[in-house]
């Protein structure tokens, strides 16, 4: 059976018919959950004893789906992949889950993340790292890494990620499927593990535009925990999808996108761009606007440093309450200075520790107005660059990294001059809070890579529409991944 | 005094409100210990605050009684430090934006003004309370998120006494405007006191010492004094090196200022704005309808108190000490009574039953309307004063409506003319009681006024009965 292999729309015309009960769909995803759970290492826990939920009208109901351990579950072991939080057991659940709840959707297993979401590799969870399907010598990216693994295998249709730099939208890319983040405040992040507060997005990953629609539909909406919520329940994404590509207009950044930029490319590099203004003739030819525009190269240089400097400062003091005070193993000293500093010595990676003193310097009064404010400054200047694009654009298209998931073995990985603009690009998308999807767009070597589309705040449907049309266009919906044989 | 004290104070003074400044907890004091808890107050992962309307309210309310410069918008800061009191890593607190500043008042002050210039004002979250045992220490988070206001002064007061002066003139203030009960016994204000000294003709301000957490106006006052005194020993002796910037507490047993720590352990917040917070607009309209909602304070009603109504200093003082009994008393006016007698029932009885009962105006049963419709009977008469008294217990005790002991049935007879043809009638129906009295039995009063009683059934006006029978009888 390879039903977790389909859409939810076709699933839930299965269940509707009694073709297909909920309780074997979750047995089967649960059975492939353990298998894929060998060879990729993707999940912190296994839900075994999880309850099928009654089928409903709700196209979700009866689905099981994957959980990034950032999003707190009742009762559901949650760590964050940190061995700071490896005991912990919430006792409420993040609202997008409440709402996933409401809407009948069963959970199935927790994915592993990055330590907190900070990470871009999937190898930094406590429980090892996390294997791309397509070639498990590859990464799927991260943070948000054994969400797209399992969605990529399709072991469920659908999985939660959270977004911070673009932690859904790069995994998506290298694992071949469909990663969206909504607009900032969309979807409420109470009871979500925060990383950097002003940047961080909840959203999800499926293998199809439409299919993604629906799973935001069901997470969004206003809540009285998140002060930055709004409410958007005049918002249907699913209801009002409609393929649209005849008259929009798009462009694309020359500076990251233009080949001669780069002195001597690498074959992946090229193959990948190439790939691209391919596609962007294919867009051309059915009706869509696409044009080349300029962004001053400083800007976008100074990009990925301002994200750092940023994500770092908020993630210090975001992660402050792990003392091991009032929950969490508690550390070992005479003193509650010794406590906590043993509780953080120990449960934290290096790599974690590593942020946390970057963010803890740049907030520092000597250096404040140095790193932090100037980082706020450029941030501003980017989103008003880009708000200045969508004034004549419908969305700005662009591809994802610079070639296919990269080796867990980095040594293997051709590191070309002048990439990282390209490689880091999306975290524009988190510092304006605007909507942005990834699509997979074509193969390199059997592996697949992707673009992106992000579009001005609050016209979420507008990039999903576009997306769809895309999607439409070319041969990569509802893929799963194959393995490549070396 | 030979040395010039310069004097700065940090109030905190904790708000009501039904819940805490950022979590849905109830904001209540002294109950069981973490009881008044949840996830958000104990930063739980994931939790994030949301920002009490009420309490921003009221602290834009402050700052305008303040006189302070307010923002366009409100915003919040996390204040970054590592200690147990503190789950979260972090006090949201004002720091960028305050939501007061640049702020002065002029305080009455031994019968002038004392003009007191505000840093700022600003809205925080208090830290829970703990205890510090032997050999461990227990923390209760009930206090943890209880909506905070700290104002700070500029360094422009000079000795203790004025320190307090403006210190309950903040409270006052805190309890007109219903912003807190501002109760110190409760620990709902805590000051920081900044003291140093300088030759009285100096232009620059001498080291400044920091005596943190004073929780009482008295030891606010105690520790001026000492401070100014051990600086002044110090500098008297030569040693005024001796004096350095640092943070002292003030030990209440002793009555001394002990060293805490020094400025170089001073901690680097680290501050930055609250991203879970959006900046949230402060409308015109908005801060137009909290101005209106500022009633008159404390020091402006005694002064129209004195002044208007020419009351003694005594019964000024018990008016505008409780925000409810000036509105009661102003309540009475409005309606009609006199004021000077207004006061008396006011200063008078009800304060002695208030008193007595340990009760509260907001609690007292007895409406002004109550009391006008009391005192409209005495004017007309149908009651005696002394009745008046009576009906008020009873009102009190009964919990009814005046009128139930002012009716017809029991209502004193103070008709001149009703009065004059009952004694007429039992002038004439006793002829030789008249005559015995005109002969000089004035023990016969007596017997007159008993039969008036007798026909009245006690209801006759006593004075007036007495009166009439005199002009009838004494001819």
């Amino acid at each position: 059976m390879k039903y977790t292999e389909k859409s939810i729309v076709e699933l839930h015309g299965l269940l509707k018919s009694g073709e297909l009960t909920p309780a074997d769909l979750l047995a089967e995803s649960l059975e492939k959950i353990h298998v894929l759970q060998d060879k990729c290492n993707a999940f912190v826990t296994i839900i075994d004893d999880a309850e099928p939920e009654a089928v409903t009208d709700s196209l979700l109901s009866g689905i099981p789906y994957g959980v990034k351990d950032l999003y707190s579950t009742k009762d559901i072991l949650t760590t964050g992949s940190s061995n700071t939080l490896r005991d912990y057991v919430p006792f409420f659940s993040a609202t997008a889950v409440e709402n996933l709840d409401k809407a009948g959707a069963v959970k199935a297993a927790k994915t592993v993340t990055d330590e907190f979401g900070m990470g871009g590799t999937g190898t930094t969870g406590h429980t090892g790292i996390v294997h791309n399907p397509w070639d498990l010598d590859r990464m799927c990216a991260g943070s948000s890494a054994g969400s797209a693994c399992a969605v990529s295998a399709g072991v469920v249709p659908f999985a939660l990620g959270t977004d911070t730099g673009d932690s859904i939208r790069k995994p998506a890319a290298y694992c071949g499927i469909v990663g969206f983040k909504p607009t900032y405040g969309m979807i409420s992040r109470y009871g979500v593990f925060p990383f950097a507060s002003s940047i961080d997005h909840c959203g999800a990953f499926a293998r199809s535009v439409a299919d993604v629609a629906i799973v935001i539909d069901a997470m969004k909406g206003k809540d009285d925990k998140d002060m930055t919520t709004w409410d958007s329940s005049h918002i249907h994404l699913y209801d009002d999808l409609k393929p649209q590509l005849a008259g929009m207009k798009l462009c694309y950044v020359k500076e990251l996108c233009d080949i001669s930029h780069y002195p001597n490319p690498h074959r992946e590099l090229r193959e990948h761009l190439a790939n691209f203004m391919e596609k962007m003739e294919l867009l051309r030819a059915n009706g869509a606007i696409v044009e080349e525009v300029s962004v001053d190269q400083a800007l976008l240089n100074a990009q990925p440093s301002v994200y750092v400097i940023l994500s770092c400062a908020e993630a210090t003091s975001n992660l402050a309450n792990l003392t091991g005070l009032i929950f969490g193993p508690r550390g070992d000293g005479e003193t509650y200075i010794d406590v906590m500093k043993d509780h953080r010595t120990h449960g934290f990676s290096s790599l974690i520790k590593r942020r946390l003193v970057i963010g803890s310097y740049v907030l520092q009064k000597e250096n404040q107005e140095r790193y932090f404010k100037n980082a706020q400054r450029v941030r501003r200047l980017l989103v008003d660059r880009w708000k200045e694009l969508y004034q004549t654009y419908d969305a700005v298209i662009l591809p994802v990294g610079t070639g296919p998931a990269k080796h867990l073995d980095g040594s293997l990985d051709i590191l070309d001059e002048g990439t990282s603009p390209l490689e880091e690009h999306m975290q524009i998308g988190n510092f304006g809070g605007f909507p942005s999807i990834t699509i997979p767009d074509g193969f390199i070597d059997g592996l697949p890579v992707g673009m992106n589309i992000t579009g001005n705040n609050y016209e979420d449907q507008k990039v999903l529409n576009i997306a769809a049309a895309i999607e439409g266009l070319m041969d990569y919906k509802d893929q799963i991944a194959r393995e490549v044989k070396r | 005094m030979k040395y010039k004290a310069v004097i700065g104070l940090e109030m905190h003074c904790e708000l009501k409100s039904n819940s805490k400044v950022f979590s849905p907890s109830r904001n209540s004091y002294s109950e069981l210990a973490n009881s008044n808890v949840n996830a958000i107050d104990l930063a739980f992962p994931g939790t994030m605050p949301s920002a009490n309307k009420k309490c921003v309210k009221d602290s834009i309310k402050m700052a305008m009684v303040l006189n302070c410069r307010i923002p366009e918008y409100m915003l919040f800061d996390r204040k970054n430090y590592f200690y147990p009191d503190l789950p979260k890593g972090y006090q949201l607190t004002q720091f960028t934006m305050p939501v007061g500043v640049h702020g002065h008042v002029d305080v009455p002050f031994e019968g002038g003004i004392l003009p007191v210039d505000i840093h700022d004002i600003h809205l925080e979250e208090d830290a829970a309370s703990m205890d510090h045992l032997e050999n461990s220490s227990v923390i209760d988070y009930n206090r943890g998120g209880v909506p905070l206001l700290e104002l700070v002064t500029e360094p422009c007061l000079h000795s203790a006494k004025e320190a307090v002066a403006f210190l309950e003139f903040m409270r006052s203030a805190y309890q007109y405007c219903d912003a807190s009960e501002a109760d110190t016994k409760k620990g709902q204000i805590r000051c920081d006191v900044n003291v140093s000294i300088m030759d009285e003709d100096a232009t620059e301000l001498g080291t400044r010492v920091e005596i943190k957490n004073v929780n009482s106006f008295g030891n606010v006052h105690d520790a001026i004094v000492y401070e100014i005194k051990r600086q002044s020993d110090l500098k008297d002796a030569g040693r005024y090196d001796e004096v350095v910037q640092e943070t002292r507490r003030f030990d209440e047993e002793s009555g001394r200022t002990i060293h805490m720590r020094s400025k170089e352990d001073a901690v680097d917040y680290k501050y930055f704005v609250e991203p879970n917070i959006p900046r949230y607009r402060i409308t015109p309209e908005w801060k137009e309808s909290i101005r209106r909602e500022i009633p008159r304070l404390s020091h402006e009603r005694r002064r129209e108190y004195l002044e208007t109504y020419g009351f003694s200093e005594t019964d000024a003082t018990v008016l505008t000490r409780d925000k409810g009994i000036s509105d009661y008393f102003e309540k009475c006016v409005d309606l009609g009574m006199e004021p000077k007698e207004a006061c008396n029932w006011v200063t008078g009885s009800i304060v002695a039953w208030l008193n007595k009962n340990e009760a509260e105006i907001k609690d007292f049963y007895l409406t002004p309307e109550m009391l006008k419709f009391i005192y409209d009977n005495v004017k007309k008469g149908t009651i005696s004063g002394k009745q008046a008294k009576e009906v008020f217990t009873k009102v009190l005790d009964e919990k009814k409506e005046p009128s139930a002991f002012i009716s017809k049935e029991n209502a004193q007879i103070s008709d001149a003319g009703e009065l004059e043809k009952i004694i007429d009638e039992i002038i004439a129906r006793s002829p030789k009681e008249v005559e015995g009295y005109r002969n000089g039995r004035d023990r016969l009063f007596d017997y007159f006024v008993g039969q008036v009683m007798k026909a009245t059934r006690g209801k006759a006006n006593p004075i007036m009965t007495k009166d009439i029978l005199h002009s009838k009888l004494d001819v």
